[in-house]
């Protein structure tokens, strides 16, 4: 299948046609690419099906995608957001006991 | 737009279900938080991007009851062609609001930009079909990178043809780690072991249950033929019990386990691998169940489950619950539950073209269909528990809560300092559940530990604060303000203040 062809903070990035970002990612060897607010750790793929937001990234400027779910399409730019105020501000709130 | 019927989830239950109310001359929405049809069990490579490729070869690859969903998708296609389903993709429900003559869900896209469906859409039934998804058990180190949920691995692997590594181990409990570990063989990735914490002979002891589907007898043989072709060691009463790297997994330490699943002191041996599947059979999604305000319960396999009768009807009249939402059976059992809730809502509604007599035979049928496979399933559960003492492989350091990085050790002075005695006090004082999975993943782990503290079995209360969301999914605040006018208010504003 063809390749196409994305940008990850700047780098190109090949991807499948049908693939997950997720997907293009993992397959590029990368495992993580988001670090955690309070202790800085690396984040990537975990339940991998839109459960647990770990793997929020910026997708063609809209912060706090999931890269398990969203296909990819060419041109894709996608922004790790690592720096400080990056993709770590849920709008859903905390306090639902 | 007003239906009769909204479907929400689009897997094994979701599709029977709407295949079946439109064929029975209802009205019909599908709401799906997926792109294509298929739920996690029958995920598939995009059809779009096999189409343009000209190839479709390959995709039913890994899959088992291919038929079943090829058959199903066919007459959803089919309906949603002529009118007779509406089938609403990459959409997830954020809000469910019954009402008296209709219930109100509140509609947002899975995925930015994507989504050609309204943001609210009425019907007078509901049929709730969310599914599950991996159960996880807090380990040290399960928050590298390289750790993910199995069916995440699954799904990486079904959905995208991508192995997430090259040396896996894969752990937890139940016969869903027997696909994972062979799925990701016959990609080409070395499986070093599966740690199964239970032992197969948990069957001999359920074996009224375990007959009850012979058709599940092939399927074992099946894998028992790939393990040994691909070498796999499957090892019995083991678990994984702490992953080690830095930045990302570079090995784990498998030891056997005793009876209570505390660990077996000296069997502890480290294990190289680079991918870690971890999976402790299933916790239901059941955020729109509670916050429709349906009735819930603790299942066999201490999962919180909504509570139906025997025609699939929650305690909220006017939503049916089908599929793993009602206790976690398989896709078979999802697929007859889908359908059993359909026919009901039909039955109830007077519009069969099969006849009412016909169709109230075909519901017996499917009921005693359920039974049979809520047997296998409850002997499934009772086989492969959760390690009563799991706790015990827990370092103060590990990371319980991913989202808010709270550790066992912060739990652990929430209840010794603070005097948290629950759940619900635990999250209050220490925030696990409370980030962004608003506690999908943590909740199982969150309620046991409250549990273990109390010296009582995982309660209902428990789980049900882990596990009660205010939104089903994350919105925009312009969503949340939008809302507001349709919010009944507590008092009538013409009366004044």
């Amino acid at each position: 299948m063809p390749e196409i062809q994305l940008s990850l903070d700047g780098m190109p990035l090949p991807a499948r046609p049908g693939q997950t970002v997720g997907a293009a990612l993992t397959d590029a060897g990368i495992s993580a690419w988001r670090t955690t607010r309070n202790e800085g750790r690396p984040r990537g793929l975990f339940c991998g099906i839109g459960i647990c937001f770990d793997c929020l990234l910026v997708v063609d400027g809209v912060p706090n995608q999931r890269a398990c779910l969203t296909p990819v399409r060419d041109g894709m730019t996608l922004d790790t957001g690592c720096a400080p105020g990056g993709p770590e501000t849920p709008t859903q709130g905390g306090g639902a006991a | 737009m007003r239906f009769d019927v909204a479907i929400v989830g689009a897997g094994p239950a979701g599709l029977a279900a709407a295949v079946n109310a439109a064929e029975s001359g209802l009205t019909v929405v599908l709401v799906d938080a997926g792109t294509q049809p298929g739920g996690q069990f029958w995920r598939h490579p995009d059809e779009a991007a096999a189409a343009a490729a000209g190839t479709t070869v390959g995709e039913s690859d890994g899959h088992h009851d291919w038929k079943r969903f090829a058959d199903l998708r066919a007459r959803l296609y089919a309906l949603e062609d002529k009118g007779a389903v509406e089938y609403w993709r990459n959409t997830q429900v954020w809000l469910i609001e019954p009402g008296t003559s209709a219930t109100t869900l509140r509609l947002t896209p899975t995925v930015a930009h994507d989504s050609h469906a309204p943001e609210v859409v009425t019907a007078r039934h509901i049929i709730l079909c969310p599914g599950g998804y991996d159960r996880q058990l807090p380990i040290p180190g399960w928050d590298l990178p390289g750790v993910m949920a199995a069916g995440g691995v699954q799904a990486l692997l079904k959905g995208n043809r991508t192995a997430a590594g090259t040396v896996a181990v894969v752990g937890g409990t139940g016969p869903f780690l027997l696909p994972v570990a062979t799925g990701l063989a016959t990609a080409g990735v070395k499986v070093a072991a599966i740690c199964e914490a239970n032992s197969p002979t948990g069957w001999l002891k359920n074996l009224r249950g375990a007959v009850q589907a012979p058709e599940k007898g092939p399927e074992g043989l099946e894998y028992a033929a790939a393990l040994a072709k691909h070498r796999i060691p499957y090892r019995v009463r083991t678990a994984v019990t702490a992953i080690h790297g830095n930045d990302k997994v570079e090995a784990v330490t498998i030891a056997k386990l005793a009876a209570d699943g505390s660990v077996l002191p000296g069997t502890g041996r480290r294990v190289p691998c680079d991918l870690v599947a971890l999976g402790w059979g299933f916790t239901a999604q059941l955020e729109l169940v509670l916050a429709a305000g349906a009735e819930t319960a603790v299942d066999v396999d201490d999962s919180l489950i909504a509570v139906v009768d025997e025609r699939l009807r929650s305690s909220v009249p006017g939503v049916s619950v089908a599929g793993e939402a009602t206790g976690v059976g398989g896709a078979a059992m999802a697929v007859v539950e889908g359908e059993l809730a359909a026919l009901c809502v039909a039955a109830e509604a007077g519009q069969s073209s099969a006849g009412n007599a016909t169709l109230g035979g075909r519901i017996a049928k499917l009921q005693r269909n359920r039974e049979r496979l809520r047997a296998f399933a409850v002997a499934m559960h009772r086989a492969n528990p959760v390690p009563a003492r799991w706790h015990s492989w827990l370092t103060p350091e590990t990371v319980v809560c991913r989202c808010e990085e709270v550790s066992y050790g912060s739990l652990c002075d929430a209840h010794t300092e603070l005097g948290a005695q629950d759940a619900r006090s635990l999250k209050s004082f220490a925030r696990p559940g409370m980030g962004w999975c608003q506690g999908r993943v943590c909740g199982f782990a969150t309620a046991s530990i409250a549990a273990d503290f109390a010296g009582c079995p995982t309660s209902a209360d428990d789980l049900r604060s882990m596990a009660k969301r205010t939104l089903a999914a994350p919105v925009t605040l312009g969503q949340l303000a939008a809302l507001t006018p349709a919010i009944p208010t507590p008092c009538n504003p013409d009366e004044g203040l």
